[in-house]
């Protein structure tokens, strides 16, 4: 299986690379793609300078997968890929990127919606908030 | 009976390190064995942090010699 963890934040390269690969894919006919990025929160006056990211990775893997599993079952998807970024990430890079296809884009949309939800929720993924004072606190999902 | 309880996060942070050998008599629940952990730990919060015994969450399984035990902090990925 593809590794999704990735060191530091995801080139936005690569999201023009992923989309190239799936040219040859005839059968394709709607791409959904979701983003995360990082946003300088301020809190107390204090401004978020980047998120270092950590995982507990075997599990993570492992749910990542399930969740993978999950997703072909429920969605008619062609293919489906996830990165996420395990280090420093700063504000305005790209800490996420989920890239689902399908024939219709419905289907894609949905697919990709799921997983979102989904990581934020299950996979065990911690965030370290670096203010620009060098301070942290730890990010909670909602 | 001795297992490895590995930490992550915020837990890891008020440990002082990645992961500790605990040492027990008798027998124990994950949740009971998180609570004694957090308790060491001063963290206040217990339900915050969920337990995963070899990589499943789970807070009532009965500890067993040689099991990998999280303590994992709320999460935040995406």
């Amino acid at each position: 299986m593809k590794k999704v963890f990735v060191q530091g934040a995801i080139p936005p390269e690569k999201i023009a690379q992923s989309v190239a690969n799936h040219q040859s894919k005839t059968n394709i006919g709607a791409h959904s793609i979701f983003l995360g990025q990082i946003r300088a929160d301020v809190v107390d006056g204090k401004t978020v300078a980047a998120i270092e990211y950590t995982a507990y990775e075997e599990m993570a893997e492992k749910v990542f997968h399930e969740i993978r599993e999950a997703a072909f079952s429920k969605f008619d998807i062609t293919c489906a890929h996830i990165y996420h970024s395990l280090g420093t990430v700063k504000i305005g890079e790209l800490c996420m990127f989920v890239f689902t296809s399908s024939a219709h884009r419905k289907i894609a949309i949905e697919a990709t919606n799921y997983f979102v939800q989904e990581i934020k929720s299950k996979v065990p993924v911690f965030g370290k908030e670096i203010f620009e004072d060098e301070t942290h606190q730890w990010k909670v999902n909602n | 009976m001795k297992v490895t309880i590995k930490y992550f996060g915020l837990v890891a942070e008020a440990a002082g390190k990645n992961e500790e050998v605990f040492n027990f008599e008798g027998t124990l629940t994950s949740g009971e064995l998180k609570n004694k952990c957090l308790d060491q730990l001063s963290i206040l919060d217990r339900d915050s942090v969920q337990v995963a015994v070899n990589q499943n969450l789970d807070d009532t399984i009965e500890i067993k010699e040689g099991d990998e035990v999280a303590l994992l902090p709320p999460f935040a990925g995406g």
